[in-house]
Formats: C-alpha cells, structure tokens, sequence
C-alpha cells in the first residue's frame, strides 16, 4: 500500500532545457493551462546558441503528485532535453530582476531613495518626479520592495520572471 | 521549361526532387504501403506524386475524420504506423477528431496536413488554419515545415517519435511552397534523436522488489491494459506465459482485450464500469496488483479513494507520467511491456522464494464463488417471433464466426453495443479488437473497419455498431464500395441512444431527453443505395441465417439487428461509487448504490 497522499502544496522551481525550435513554448504554457497547473513565473531565453537550447524556468505550486505530474508531462514532450526541480535536487539560487518606477515628491521621493538604497536597488533613471530602480534578487525580496514603494509613490512595475540553477558543481 | 533551366544552370539541383517526391520517397524508406486521404488545394503536388507512382497506394475517404480512424484501424491491427493525407484548413480540422482519438488510445500515426504557402502564412489566407496551433493538444508532437532542407528529416522523425514509447499521433504541416519547391533528401537517421528517448529497458531493482512482492502474494491480481498490445505480439505471449507461470487471475482494461485468452480460465473478463463481478472484486480485494500497460483510467477505478484499498500496485508503463497520475503506486516499473514482462518472468524463476500458493488456491475459491453469480448472465426467449437480446445477438455473433474458422477482427462504434462485445465477444489474439475508448468517438467503427479490412484483404471484418453511431461516419459506405471492401456493419437497433437512455433511466428519473433515435433510415436499403447488400433480423428465429448470410456475402453488408430496446449495460458501476458497489442486471436481486451528487458531474 503505498503511503498516504500528501495533500499540502508546495511551490517548485522548476528548469527545462528544450530545443529551441518553434512551438516549444506554446507547448510548455499549453500543457500548464490544458491540464490546470499553476504558472507563478516562467522565463525563456536561449542559453546555448551552438547547439541551439533554450531554459526555460518555471515556478509552480501543487501537491507532491502534480508536481511530480508536472515534470512528467514535461519530460515527455519531443523537444524537451531534461528536467530538473532545483527546489528538490539539493540548494539552488533563483533570481528575478525588476524595474520599479516611483513617482512622488518631498518626504516620499527621500524615503524611496533611502529604502532602495538598503535594498541594493540601484536607480536607473530619475526625473524630478521619478525614479525607475533597477533590482535583483530573490521574488520575496522583490516583493518586500514593492510592497514597501506602494505608499511612496509606486507607479508601475516590470518584472522579468524567476531565472535559477543549482549552486556548486551540478549542471542541469 | 524554367525546371530544365534551373537544372543546367544549378547542377546540385539536378538530382533533388520537388518537395511532394521527396515526401514519398520519405514514406517509402518508412516502409509505408497505404495511405488514406482526401485532396485538396494545398495537397495538389502530393497528389500529383502519388499519380506517378505505384508502390504507395492512396486510399480515398469520404471525410477527414474517416482517413484517420481508417488509419488507426489499419495501425491497431497491424502494430504498424498509420498514414493519413489531408488539405489545408477544414481538411486539418476535420481530421481532429481523429487525432485525439489515436491520442487517447496510444495509436502510431503519421499525419500530413496541406497549408497555405509560407508567405502567407498568418494572413487568413484561403483555407488557411493554424494547424499546428490547433492540434497542438490533439497530437504527441506536431511540426510546422519551413524550410525544404527539413523535410525529409522531419518526416522520418515525425515516424519515429510515432511509434516510439507511448506510441501517438504525429502531424507534419506541408506548406504548398514547400511541396514544389525542390528539396534534397536524406535518408533514414542512424543517430539516435537529439532529446526524444524513451526508457524501454526497466531498472532491474525494480523487477526484483516487484517479484518479491508478487511471491508474497496471497491474493494478487494482474491488471493489463493496451499498453500490452502496443508493445506488440510477443509482449501478449510473455504475459500469457507470466500468467499462467505464477497461477495469478488476471483482467483487462477494454483495450487490452486480446492480450491474454479470453477463453481462459485464469482470465475473469475485463474489469471496471462494465466490467464484470469477479474483475471487479478481485481488485477490489487483492494484496498485490500488477499492472501492465495501463493507466487506472476512470472508467476502471471508479471512485479513486476507495479503488482497491488494501493492494501492494505495481505499475508497468512506458510512460513516467502514467505512475502516480491517479493512482499513488508503490513499485513503479518505468519501460516496455514486453521487456519488463521478460524480465519479471526470469526474475520470478531466478528468485528461490516459493510463492504463496496455497493461499492463492484460497483466493481462487473465493473468485470461483464471485464468478458463481454469474454476471452475464441474461434471458433469451426462443419463441418464434421473440425479441432479440443485444447480447444474445453478440453471443451467436461470436460463435457463428469462430464457427467458420475465419480470421475475424472487430471494430465498434460506441455505446451499450460496444460493452456488450466487449463482454460477449472473446478475443484470444492482440490486434484484433479495435474500439474507441479514450476519446469514446462514436463514428470510430466504420472507417476503422476500413483500414483494418485494407491490411486484412481477407479476413472477416465486422463493425459492430448501434443505430445511432452509424450515421455519424455511414459516408463511408461509398469507400467500401470503390475499393470493395466485404466489411460487414452489425447495427444493434435498439432505437436510442442506448448508452444515453441507460443513463438517464438510472441517473435522471427515466426522462428520456433527446435519446430516441428518431426517423432513422431504412439500413436495408441505405446499404443497397450504397452498392452493398441489407439484411434485417426482426426477431430470435431469424438471428442465425442473418448472421450467416452475412458472414457468406462476398460484398459490405449492413444487417440491421432489431434488438431489445430496454437493455442495460450490466453490470455496471455507477459514477463515484467504488468496485464493490456494483450494479448487476435484474434476476441479480442487487440494485444501485446511493448516487450521490459528486458521482452525478462525473462522466
Ligand atoms: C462507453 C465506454 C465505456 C467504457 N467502459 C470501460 C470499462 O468498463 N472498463 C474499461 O476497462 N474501460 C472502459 N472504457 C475505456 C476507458 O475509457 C479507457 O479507454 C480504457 O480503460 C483505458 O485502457 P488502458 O488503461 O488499457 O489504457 P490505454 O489507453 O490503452 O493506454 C495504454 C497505457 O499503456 C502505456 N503503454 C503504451 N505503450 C506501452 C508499452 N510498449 N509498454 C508499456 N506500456 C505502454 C501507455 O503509456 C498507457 O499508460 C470505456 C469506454 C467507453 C467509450
Ligand atoms: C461523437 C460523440 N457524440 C456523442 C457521444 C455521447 N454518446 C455516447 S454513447 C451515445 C449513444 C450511442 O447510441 P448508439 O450508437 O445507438 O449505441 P447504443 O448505445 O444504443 O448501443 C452517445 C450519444 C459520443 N460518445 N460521441
Ligand atoms: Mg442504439
């Protein structure tokens, strides 16, 4: 008998490396939204031009069986190389950049200057009556930010999604 | 003209040949034999090169929906890869169907979709669609040919990617350019595919720790599925041999029919929702499951946290995201049927442990007693004039046939009629049954009779049918006729929609909404308006002589079986009950479990 499901859900970071050939994306988000998944975030850049792959990285949530499910279906698609759940196969770093813009004056304008100072966040581009930070780091970090810019004069937000790989040795 | 100019002034370009040649010559080194298929614009140039050829013969439907299953027919009965040519734009979507259909059941298929020229690709072009886009979740893989230097290598990757692991549809999308313009060719690949390689060979822990608990067994059961029949003949032989080796009962999924005898003792019949009392409590009650080739559909497990609570599941696929998809199983065998089967049957002589046999003698007093309720059991009147039993009319099918000796193979549509062969025809060879089960596309049965009578010239080919699903592919008819095809069409008339009216008799108060078949055409004469020969039983006596008539008959022949119109399927496992709530037939004194509301959305 095999051991009692566990219900709870848990996030994933999940890395696919996939030839880069027309259609692989269409097919990744198709398979999440056909079968119900959750996407969180997902990125896709080519990585390896001479032999023509690209990574694609997605964050999703669900109990141990889909994520289990998740990285089946994914493994079984054509053009997919490998599959790894770097939130699984030992530590991993998983980044995101944003651009933040603020628009405020006085008091805001200072106070939003000083907390992207103690976040590392760097400005990019200033008016007047703006500030657009360039930050990177992990999503929580980004979202402590964001949240934090909200009252000081958050205007608009960009994100690039989440890109990760396993620290040490270990290759995907 | 301008050709003989390009010619001389490109050399290279003197032995290349245009996209479409290329194409067949392609489809030859994969050894392909038959097409099925219908022109169109798009396609002109592929037609063109087939006209100038004769080792590929091109077999033409009457609708797209048909060239596949008639390729799916010819596919499951062979164990080959079937091919189908279609135009651009409604050909394509027509053809949909069809491809999620051999989706659902694992069916190798190749096929070749028209589309507009490159250039015009995403301008709404005439009869242009968004091919790859639409069957994108229809297919195991599609392509999208754009470049002439491609072709070749794609379409023998589209052929191999079909029937390698879990096998499937495979759609390769033909702009019209790229059928004209000239294309160098190239061979068969020798290296193995850039990302695509299935894991055929099991890891041998797994076999180990899956004889141990199979040694263990005090009232193991083995559960097989088409897997089996994917994995080809000798897959079925290995697991008859397992079979009989361990002494274990055993029960099949609706497509796994065929692989093992079911005329054989240790066979209990298929299990699941139609299944019958013995399949089902045997799994509901067993200690070790081992599971080859199939997925714990719904249609078998019923309601999932009561399916088969207190077993040890050992599952052997192909195809890692079958493990643990309904089912949480706890010796997952990742590889091919046939070589896992292999390996279990040495792993079980090589390991010293002797195997529970006295309790499974035990549990086979126990199965004996369940098979005593005898489930299938069903009444039928012999007075003159008295009205057929759908299954009586199965029964007498299957014996009159084996009675002749015949090779015969069966195709259904869907619907109660389909459960009843399932139950009442027995099959003791792979490759012979050919249903609709995933996907349950009524309209499968004609055309796949087709496909199935083009690679079986001389077999008995028989689509068994209701009244209903008939009309949905009765076009094809005319195929028959053109290429004289003898397959005989058996329509169960019960003048419903059986299937429907059984549900809506036992799930919706008996209202009866939309199910009757009304204004039906006379299969009599439709069949002779279509060159074939009708025939007609309206009652018990004259059940066998329409049988053998149309067994005899030379030509396609539709017998129209007027049968009894208030038949249920039994038994039968209602939507969200579990395997020991069953339902069995009157004259079984047990009636249905509660439906509850959550059995009632399922389907
Ligand atoms: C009206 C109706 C009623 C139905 N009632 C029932 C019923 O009562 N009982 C029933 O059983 N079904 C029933 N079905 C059919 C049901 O819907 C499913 O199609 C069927 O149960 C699935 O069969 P399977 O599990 O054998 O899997 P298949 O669909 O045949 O899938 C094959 C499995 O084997 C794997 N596989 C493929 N190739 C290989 C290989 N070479 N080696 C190893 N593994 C391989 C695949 O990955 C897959 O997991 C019904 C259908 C209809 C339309
Ligand atoms: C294309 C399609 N449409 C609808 C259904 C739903 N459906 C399943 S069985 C059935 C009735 C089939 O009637 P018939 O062919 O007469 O077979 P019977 O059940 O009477 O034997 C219907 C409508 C289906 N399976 N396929
Ligand atoms: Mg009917």
């Amino acid at each position: 008998m095999a051991a009692p499901i566990d219900s709870s859900n848990r996030s994933a970071t999940i890395s696919v490396l996939v030839e880069n050939e027309a259609g692989v994306l269409a097919r990744v988000i198709g398979l999440f939204s056909g079968r119900g998944y959750n996407i969180d975030s997902l990125t896709v850049a080519p990585v390896e031009d001479e032999r023509g792959r690209s990574r694609i990285n997605i964050v999703t949530s669900g109990t141990e069986m889909v994520i289990e499910q998740i990285k089946a279906q994914l493994d079984r698609l054509v053009p997919v190389h490998r599959v790894a759940d770097l939130t699984r196969e030992g530590p991993h770093i998983a980044r995101e950049m944003a651009l933040i813009k603020v628009c405020s004056t006085g008091n805001d304008r200072a106070e939003a200057l000083r907390l992207a100072d103690a976040f590392r966040a760097r400005v990019v581009d200033a008016t007047i009556g703006s500030f657009v930070f360039e930050m990177t780091g992990s999503t929580d970090k980004l979202d402590a930010f964001v949240d934090l810019m909200r009252p000081l004069g958050l205007a608009e937000v960009s994100r690039t999604g989440v890109a990760a790989i396993a620290r040490g040795t270990r290759v995907i | 003209m301008s050709q003989t100019l390009a010619a001389t002034r490109n050399p290279a370009a003197a032995d290349m040949q245009s996209g479409a040649e290329v194409l067949l010559r392609a489809l030859k080194d994969q050894g392909v034999e038959v097409i099925f298929g219908y022109p169109g614009g798009s396609v002109l140039p592929i037609y063109d090169a087939i006209f100038k050829q004769d080792t590929i013969r091109h077999i033409l439907v009457r609708h797209e929906q048909a060239a596949v299953h008639a390729a799916e027919g010819y596919a499951r009965s062979t164990g080959r890869t079937g091919v189908v040519l279609v135009t651009s734009g409604p050909g394509a979507t027509n053809a949909v169907t069809g491809l999620l259909d051999a989706l659902m059941d694992s069916i190798p298929l190749v096929c070749l979709t028209g589309q507009v020229p490159t250039h015009l690709i995403g301008n709404d072009a005439f009869q242009e669609a968004d091919t790859t886009g639409i069957t994108r979740p229809a297919t195991k893989h599609n392509y999208l040919v754009k470049k002439s230097e491609d072709l070749a290598r794609v379409v023998h990757e589209a052929f191999y990617v079909a029937r390698s692991g879990r096998p499937g549809p495979v759609v390769i999308d033909l702009p019209k350019d790229i059928l004209i313009a000239k294309a160098p060719y190239q061979g068969v690949p020798e290296a193995p595919h850039r990302s695509y390689r299935p894991v055929t060979h099991p890891d041998p822990a797994q076999i180990v720790r899956a004889v141990a608990a199979m040694k263990q067994a005090k009232r193991p059961v083995v559960y097989f599925g088409g897997g089996v029949i994917n994995a080809g003949v000798a897959a079925s032989d290995a697991l008859t041999r397992l079979v009989r080796k361990t002494g274990f009962p055993c029960t099949g999924t609706l497509m796994g029919l065929g692989a093992y005898p079911s005329n054989d003792p240790q066979f209990l019949g298929m299990l699941g929702m139609h299944g019958t009392y013995e399949a089902n409590l045997v799994m509901h009650g067993c200690d070790v499951m081992l599971n080859v080739g199939a997925r714990f559909d719904d249609r078998v497990t019923g309601r999932i946290n009561a399916f088969s609570p207190d077993s040890t599941k050992i599952h052997v696929d192909i195809d890692p995201s079958s493990i643990n998809k309904n089912v949480r199983v706890d010796i997952p065998i990742i590889g091919d049927a046939g070589v896992v089967l292999e390996a279990l049957l040495a792993a079980w002589d090589a390991d010293p442990t002797p195997s529970e046999s006295q309790a499974v003698a035990g549990w086979w007093r126990q199965i004996a007693e369940w098979r005593g309720v005898d489930c299938l059991k069903f009444t039928q009147t012999r007075d003159r004039g008295g009205i057929i039993k759908p299954q009586y009319a199965i029964q007498r099918l299957y014996e009159l046939t084996r009675e002749t000796g015949r090779e015969t193979l069966i195709s259904t549509e869907v619907g109660q009629h389909q459960m009843w062969a399932a139950q009442y025809f027995k099959f003791d060879k792979p490759n012979q049954w050919m249903t609709s089960g995933g996907l349950g596309t009524m309209g499968y049965g004609l055309p796949a009779a087709m496909g199935v009578q083009i690679a079986h010239p001389d077999a008995l080919v028989i689509d068994i049918a209701g009244e209903a699903s008939i009309l949905m592919n009765i076009q094809e008819m005319a195929t028959l006729a053109q290429y004289r095809l003898p397959v005989k069409v058996f329509i169960l008339n019960n003048q419903y929609m059986g299937m429907v009216r059984q549900w809506q008799e036992l799930l919706h108060g008996g209202r009866y909404s939309e199910s009757y078949s009304e204004a039906l055409p006379d299969f009599v004469r439709l069949a002779e308006a279509f060159h074939g020969v009708g025939m007609r039983a309206e009652s018990v006596d004259q059940l066998d002589d329409v049988i053998r008539e149309m067994i005899a008959c030379p030509k396609a022949v539709i017998a129209d079986i007027c049968v009894d119109q208030k038949e249920n399927v039994y038994p039968m496992i209602p939507s969200g009950a579990a395997h020991n709530e069953m339902i069995l037939g009157a004259g079984h004194g047990r009636h249905a479990a509660e439906i509850t509301d959550e059995g009632l959305v399922l389907v």
